[in-house]
């Protein structure tokens, strides 16, 4: 250790590893995997989400929940704010998912489209 | 990328019960689920709530599962970590008073609500055999600051500033401490961590070793360059295996960092520290016997002064600190003196760690801002005592200290209203003592321990404490008479005042203070030789009511002395109290409850 900078070097690529145990994501994304959510493939949409978080390092957490009861519009994935605003996305697919990464966590951009029923 | 921890306390309560079979498990399930790469294992250091151990973490859900057992691993992986369904039936919970519903949210626990963690901040949060965590955790950057920034005179004003207090028991103003050190002009100076914690029930400073053991050697660091020092000892119990591999490892990638060693942040600073391994003697705990005992001496005390600032081991300007004391340094450099100034009451700044044990629901660790209620802690964070008994005394302080009744349940916690009040704060142990403890077999569970530690240098401490014990003895065994108490008084005064250090200084204060608060519970056993708690085994009577017994022998079949008579469904039962040694068997063997014990 030489310096100052490098210290806060380790310091920043080690908080990613812990920063998930504490409070202070700026989203929280929940995406539903009950049977219902696995069977719609919302796992191909949770990877696309911990991809991006890894190669972008967002400042997100990402938690699976179980069935909210809406499982006809599966996958379902909830990203809630700091201020615990919700926003519901429904029938997402990994190429949704991309979408909603690119708009609603780097640019803070609702995509209103996917959160209606289309079903 | 993972997306979720799984953090499993290895602290050593959870240990005990099997924590690290229980991380082992949890890979191999997760692997079996192909998770692996999403879903990291990380053992912890205490939760503080070893009451329920094992306890498991899982982030960033924030859910807290107690008493995992191996069996339950299968489902917490399937459900909650596959599923997302987290396993309720496992979940800490609490009952919200008003609603009457469950409370899931960890925050809002009653056991955590009321805490305040400065010292325990890293505790249960993150791996302690991995330094990046800490890192990433503002850790080393109070070391960083203090050495680019700093000169040693603003560390130590700093320290002044924020009104810390030592926390091994004494309550010594730390900046006072190293200023003294400071001061003495000599090219040889040392830094030693006090982390022998002898008190019984006690086990905050191993905690926090097991659980953060960087915080205690950044802030040992931090004190080496305020004082001028290069070297620094960790005088650490064999006893305490876990912490001494944990410090060791935590050694030595400190060193790597260059956070420890010759040229420390490349800023030409040097320090180094070495463990030395104590052998659990409680006189050892004291500052000039610890010395001893480092030195390759037999650890025996010393007269002071001179004291250790001016001449400590090796002879050297010495500045000696408890666990917890360091533990809170780093916090105080990084956020500010006047922060930490804000917390606590007036002459006691901060928080202080309790290890809770006796008579409570949750047995476990706590920290709490300094000027809560002893109520506060025993009720609301410890639960009280367990199975409706009603609570007696709580003893702080340990062997040194003494005991605080229903009465004293309002005082806010410091150093100075519990001196004010006979007893002391020490160094955290707080046992808590129900309607079934009897006050002088307490103090003779105490005397026992300190006739056993007793170094043996001066006469007070090594014969009046045997012979203290010697006269608990006969009260609790019906030999006593009002002589006695005053003997006792008498004695106890003496051993205080001409004692050589504080083991034998402090050795009364446990019967003082039951004298002072249960005299009646020592009346009953020297007037009318009788032991209110029903402890006492020698002054308890058994009996058999004529009018419950129903003649059907099994007290008899079951008394080892054969000290129970009568005839089977014809003649009730008795009792000989001459054969009977009062074991109690016969209370347990009969299934009417006819037998009395008083
Ligand atoms: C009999 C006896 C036992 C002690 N045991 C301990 C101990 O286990 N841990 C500790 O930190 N201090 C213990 N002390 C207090 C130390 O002598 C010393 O005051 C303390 O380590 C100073 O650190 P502090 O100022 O940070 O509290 C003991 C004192 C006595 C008289
Ligand atoms: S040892 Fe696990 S909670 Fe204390």
């Amino acid at each position: 250790m030489k310096s100052l900078d490098e210290l806060n070097k380790i310091r920043e690529a080690a908080l990613l590893k812990v920063n998930l145990r504490q409070n202070n994501a700026q989203y929280r994304i929940l995406v539903g995997m009950a049977t219902c959510g696995i069977a719609a493939g919302a796992r191909p949409v949770m990877k696309t989400f911990l991809d991006a978080i890894d190669k972008d390092q967002l400042p997100v957490t990402l938690q699976q929940t179980g069935c909210i009861g809406m499982c006809i519009h599966e996958p379902i994935v909830e990203i809630i704010d700091q201020a615990g605003t919700k926003t519901t996305y429904l029938e997402v697919t990994a190429a949704k998912a991309s979408e909603i990464i690119e708009s609603h966590l780097k640019q803070g951009k609702i995509l209103e489209a996917y959160t209606h029923v289309t079903k | 990328m993972e997306r979720t921890h799984v953090l499993v306390c290895a602290g050593t309560g959870c240990t005990s019960s099997k924590s690290l079979e229980l991380v082992k498990r949890f890979e191999e399930a997760i692997r079996m689920k192909d998770l692996q790469s999403e879903i990291k294992v990380v053992k912890t250091g205490c939760f503080g709530l070893c009451q329920k151990g094992p306890i498991v973490a899982i982030h960033p859900d924030k859910v807290f599962y107690s008493h995992v057992t191996l069996g339950d691993v299968d489902e917490i992986v399937n459900e909650h970590l596959y599923k997302g369904r987290p396993v309720k039936r496992l979940e800490i919970t609490d009952i919200d008073e008003e609603t009457k519903e469950a409370i899931f949210e960890f925050e809002k626990i009653k056991f955590y609500a009321k805490q305040k963690r400065i010292a325990l901040r890293n505790c249960g949060l993150i791996n302690p055999e991995d330094v990046t965590e800490y890192i990433a955790l503002d850790g080393y950057q109070a070391l960083a600051k203090v050495l680019m920034t700093m000169t040693p005179q603003n560390v130590i004003d700093e320290m002044k500033k924020s009104g810390l207090r030592g926390r091994g028991g004494g309550g010594f103003p730390t900046g006072n401490k190293w200023q003294f050190a400071a001061n003495q002009v000599n090219d040889e100076k040392y830094v030693i961590c006090n982390a022998d914690e002898g008190d019984p029930g006690a086990f905050m400073d191993r905690s926090i070793l097991e659980g953060d053991p960087h915080s205690v050697i950044e802030a040992m660091t931090i004190a080496g360059y305020a004082i001028g020092a290069h070297h620094g000892y960790v005088y650490i119990r064999a006893e305490y295996p876990i912490a001494v591999e944990r410090l060791k490892i935590a050694i030595q990638q400190s060193e790597e960092y260059g956070m420890l060693g010759d040229n420390i942040f490349n800023t030409g600073f040097k320090f180094n520290i070495e463990i030395r391994l104590g052998a659990g003697a409680f006189v050892c705990g004291e500052e000039t016997a610890l010395i001893a005992s480092i030195e390759g001496r037999r650890g025996m005390p010393s007269v002071k002064p001179p004291f250790p600032a001016v001449k400590g081991v090796w002879g050297k300007p010495t500045i000696i600190n408890n666990v917890e004391t360091f533990a809170n340094i780093p916090a105080i450099i990084n956020t500010g003196a006047d922060w930490f100034a804000s917390i606590g009451t007036e002459k006691s700044k901060g928080t202080k760690v309790f290890a809770l044990g006796g008579k409570i629901v949750n047995t476990g660790l706590v920290e709490v801002p300094m000027g809560t209620t002893l109520r506060e802690v025993i009720y609301e964070i410890g639960g009280g005592c367990p199975n409706h008994k009603n609570f007696k005394a709580v003893q702080t302080g340990g062997p040194s200290g003494g005991c605080l009744t229903e009465e004293h349940l309002d005082t806010p916690i410091d150093f100075d209203n519990l001196i004010a009040l006979g007893s002391m704060m020490g160094s955290g142990g707080m046992i808590i003592l129900d309607e079934d403890n009897c006050m002088v077999d307490v103090a003779r569970f105490y005397m026992d321990f300190i006739v056993d530690e007793s170094c043996g240098k001066c006469t007070p401490c090594r014969i009046g404490t045997k012979r203290m014990l010697e006269m608990l003895i006969d009260i609790t065994e019906g030999r006593g008479t009002l002589q006695t108490l005053t003997d006792l008084e008498t004695l106890a005064l003496h051993v205080k005042d001409s004692s050589l250090c504080g083991l034998g200084q402090t050795a009364s204060n446990p019967v003082l203070s039951t004298l002072k608060h249960f005299k009646h519970e020592y009346l009953a056993h020297v007037i009318d030789k009788k032991c209110p708690a029903k402890v006492c085994k020698a002054l308890l009577d058994y009996s058999i009511d004529k009018d419950l017994c129903k003649k059907c022998g099994l007290c008899a079949k079951g008394c080892p002395t054969t000290a129970i008579s009568g005839v089977l469904g014809k003649e009730a039962y008795v009792v000989d109290a001459a054969k009977c040694i009062r074991c109690g068997a016969c209370v347990q063997n009969c299934p009417f409850g006819a037998i009395e014990r008083a």
